[in-house]
């Protein structure tokens, strides 16, 4: 089948196409240079053509989410939809069902969506998820940094080992990357505990939070994965974190980046930088540092980052990190599950109220903004809200709009917005807007390129996914500053979504709910003497140790029928 | 007024959303007829289960329902009503005046759980028992009934006015265990005895217990004996102990009063 999309305007920033009217060829589903004169003309003029949007971090399957949806069907009656708007009925506002979760990526326009922390014991469950969530090509990131053997390998100085045994793990539970959560942290917690700062050492294991996260790095460039270790550092939510923060930035620079897929720069990803950018010493005299931390990315080329950034929602959080969710509870009283998982991690759920009348929220939102405008280089920027922590990934056009229009934000700061977000921060002095380019860059192209994907997402060159984004709005004639309530409804319903050259959305309307995406997951062995050593030793500690059989450990190759290897390093 | 004179009683529970005087005011006989309510996964017009006569009003207020005969396997009457009367001879499924806002509702026989759920407004009257849950929040919300009356003649079950945040909760009869569990605010009152657990976790608002309670929480503090005391605005005549509490809960400032009459063993 070919398809060719005529005179839309189009941001592709990995090809420095930036609102050039030009046609996007498209047959078997891919991007080509052109096709024949009877293929499919869609008609794009005057409205937006981008590639399909890439969420390099949210929370859509497995275990922690479903506990969320379980305990919270307050939450699922205030968003039910009939299967009768297109695609299959589900409800959930800040934890959708699996199938309102594909379909609601699907009509922003976005294709691939990471789930961004599995507890490897817990692979089969998400990857049973992701078989009921349409369209999405995913993957999932299992978590490393709270593992027992990851932590005896590292404070034994045993590098090598380390790595076999994280290409055994990424094997085995089918995932893609090096997820680090409080590194330490969730395994002091499962003694009462936390751990305060990267030179703070976990209980019982004795290794401090720099040892964890300078080893997985050193790990990860020694497999060649696709993407850096991707960390979520120390001291969430604390105020007066932003010191540790700038610390953990600090630990894998210098080290060389070695991706056998794709062309990162970077050595380290870290996410949901919003809520680690805090000053002061409590809740009271909290300040912003977000611009201390935008300098020192914008000085620094090792890092990528995402921001989850409030949206000022009623939402669920969820988080591996298990004691700052039992802090949150703590704080607002409201009802906490909390789950231990055996040698691997932790994790914890608790509903939250980003309330704009609320200072809190308020200058959370202010440092997320400031992170995006302070940063001048979108190649640095991933657009995240660390959904449904920070709020729904479903108010990502709402984000997009407060990015590209002053108005918007200053809209917002003069009508309910509580006034701690211009006293404690900078924001009511920024007045830069993002172009198109810079929303395609934080939604598409950095996500892409830092995922290592970037071969075949994230861009509409010769070669790509034909994975494609078209809306309505156009930049010839409408204004994003002036009409912020378009440009959200827009990018909220695209206009038409392309799913490998296969129409899934059409005027807002899920049209191919059915369609089902890839599992992208990592194959690598650096040293197969040293991987069987050391799979042999997992094995033995298995038995004394885990609730489940070492041969019933391994995700089957049946969990995932549209499986996609990635290389790293083969030897 | 309207009747509605039920049919035989479906062995798959009817949900009847549209049974409210909002729904009904301004429409014609035949209208009303035709209003979809919920049978299983699908819907079927009021007329299927229901005999309808009388006149609606122009506006909610004017309308009065009047169900005349037991509806035991019909749930959600009332539900989310703003104004108007409805009168229920008989008795009633699950979740009558779920939601609702303003008006009365009136059944004149037993009605199942989480009656008055999630209420904030009007008049909700149970003249039998009830099941659990009377009016308590949406399940997993914290955040329940916020105003209105509701006044049960006979028995309730378990955690009557779970979560309730305000307004006024009257049962005359007896209850089984905790009552105004999670409660944050607004009035309970057991005339009749209570099992166990009275005001679990509660954080604000006030039980009263005139009746004997079986089990007192360990989460109370006593402050002593006071006499024909006063809540919202209202005397209650007796002599009750004075208890506050449940410092289970980071905060609280709930009051609960039980009677002094058989309840010296929950005294210190």
């Amino acid at each position: 089948m070919e398809h060719i999309i005529k005179n839309g305007f189009v941001y592709d920033p990995l090809n420095e196409v930036d609102g050039e009217k030009m046609d996007i060829c498209i047959k078997d589903g891919k991007i080509v240079d052109s096709v024949s004169a009877d293929a499919n003309v869609i008609d794009a003029t005057g409205k937006i053509v981008m590639p399909g949007g890439v969420d390099p971090h949210a929370h859509v399957a497995g275990a922690k989410v479903n506990v969320g949806r379980m305990y919270r069907p307050e939450d699922s009656k205030k968003d039910v939809e009939a299967a009768a708007t297109g695609g299959r009925a589900g409800s959930g506002f800040s934890v959708p069902s699996t199938f309102m979760t594909g379909q609601r990526y699907a009509q922003m326009g976005y294709t691939t969506v990471m789930e961004a922390a599995m507890p490897p014991l817990l692979a089969r469950h998400t990857h049973e998820e992701f078989h009921d969530t349409p369209i999405i090509d995913h993957a999932a990131f299992p978590l490393f940094g709270n593992n027992w053997f990851v932590m005896e390998y590292l404070k034994e100085g045993d590098v090598d080992g380390c790595a076999a045994y994280a290409s055994w793990l990424l094997k085995a539970t089918k995932g893609y990357t090096i997820k680090i959560v409080n590194p330490g942290g969730t395994e002091a917690w499962a003694w009462g505990g936390n751990v305060h700062g990267i030179h703070d050492p976990s209980p019982y294991f004795d290794i401090e939070a720099a040892e964890i996260i300078k080893g997985l790095a050193q790990v990860n460039e020694m497999l060649g994965l696709p993407h850096p270790i991707h960390l979520h550092c120390n001291d969430l939510g604390h105020p007066g974190n932003y010191e540790t923060t700038l610390a953990s930035f600090d630990v894998p620079k210098g080290i060389k980046v070695n991706a056998k897929t794709g062309s990162r720069d970077a050595v380290l990803y870290a996410t949901h930088v919003q809520f680690h950018s805090y000053g002061g010493t409590s809740w009271r005299d909290v300040v912003s540092e977000a611009p201390t931390i935008a300098n020192y990315v914008n000085k620094n080329d090792h890092i990528v980052m995402d921001i989850g950034q409030v949206t000022l929602d009623e939402t669920t959080t969820m988080t591996a990190d298990g004691p700052m969710e039992f802090d949150l509870h703590s704080l607002n009283g409201l009802k906490w599950a909390n789950c231990d998982v055996e040698l691997e991690t932790g994790s914890g759920v608790v509903p939250f109220i980003y309330a704009a009348r609320a200072p809190v929220p308020a200058l959370q939102w202010a440092v997320g903004m400031e992170l995006f405008l302070l940063t001048e280089d979108a190649k640095k920027v991933c657009l995240t809200t660390d959904s449904p922590n920070a709020g729904p990934f479903t108010r990502y056009p709402r984000v997009i709009s407060w990015l590209m229009s002053n108005r918007a934000r200053t809209d917002l700061m003069e009508g309910e917005l509580h006034k701690w977000a211009q006293r404690k921060s900078s924001i009511a002095t920024i007045d830069r807007e993002y172009s198109f380019l810079e929303i395609a860059q934080v939604t598409r192209a950095t996500p892409a390129k830092v995922l290592g994907l970037s071969d075949t997402k994230g861009h509409l060159g010769a070669g790509a996914d034909a994975d494609v984004a078209i809306y309505n709005f156009n930049p010839e004639i409408q204004n994003p500053s002036a009409d912020y309530r378009a440009l959200e409804a827009a990018f909220q319903h695209a206009s038409l979504v392309l799913k490998d050259g296969i129409p899934v959305v059409k005027e807002g309307v899920v049209v191919n709910p059915t369609l089902r995406g890839r599992t992208y997951w990592v194959d690598t062995m650096l040293d197969e003497t040293v991987y069987n050593e050391v799979v042999a030793d997992v094995e033995k500690q298995f038995k004394q140790f885990y609730s489940v059989n070492f041969a019933n450990y391994p995700v089957q190759d049946s969990y995932l029928p549209h499986s996609t290897p990635v290389k790293g390093v083969i030897q | 007024m309207i009747t509605l004179k039920p049919k035989e009683q479906p062995e798959v529970p009817l949900e009847v959303e549209n049974v409210t005087p909002d729904a009904f005011a301004g429409k014609t006989v035949d209208e009303i007829k035709a209003l979809p309510i919920w049978h299983g996964n699908g819907t079927v017009p009021l007329s299927d289960f229901f005999e309808v006569e009388g006149e609606a009003g122009a506006t909610a207020a004017e309308t009065q329902i009047i169900i005349d005969g037991d509806v035991p396997q019909t749930k959600r009457i009332g539900s989310g009503m703003t104004a108007g009367e409805i009168t229920v001879k008989g008795n009633v499924s699950m979740y009558v005046g779920v939601g609702m806002k303003g008006g009365k509702i009136t059944v004149e026989g037993n009605a199942k759980s989480w009656a008055g759920q999630d209420m904030s407004g009007g008049e909700l009257t149970i003249m039998g028992n009830t099941g659990d849950y009377v009016g308590s929040s949406y399940r997993g919300d914290w955040r329940g009934m916020s105003g209105g009356l509701i006044t049960v003649y006979g028995d309730a079950g378990n955690e009557a006015a779970e979560y309730m945040n305000g307004g006024k909760i009257v049962i005359k009869g007896d209850v089984s265990i905790m009552p105004g569990i999670h409660m944050n605010n607004g009035l309970l009152i057991i005339e009749g005895n209570v099992i166990a657990r009275t005001g679990g976790e509660m954080a604000g608002g006030t039980i009263v217990v005139k009746g004997v309670i079986d089990e007192f929480l360990a989460g109370f503090k006593y402050h002593g004996v006071e006499k024909d005391i006063e809540v919202d605005g209202e005397t209650i005549p007796g002599a009750f102990y004075k208890f506050t509490g449940d410092y289970a809960i980071k905060g609280a400032n709930g009051t609960v009063y039980a009677a002094v009459a058989g309840n010296s063993h929950i005294a210190p």
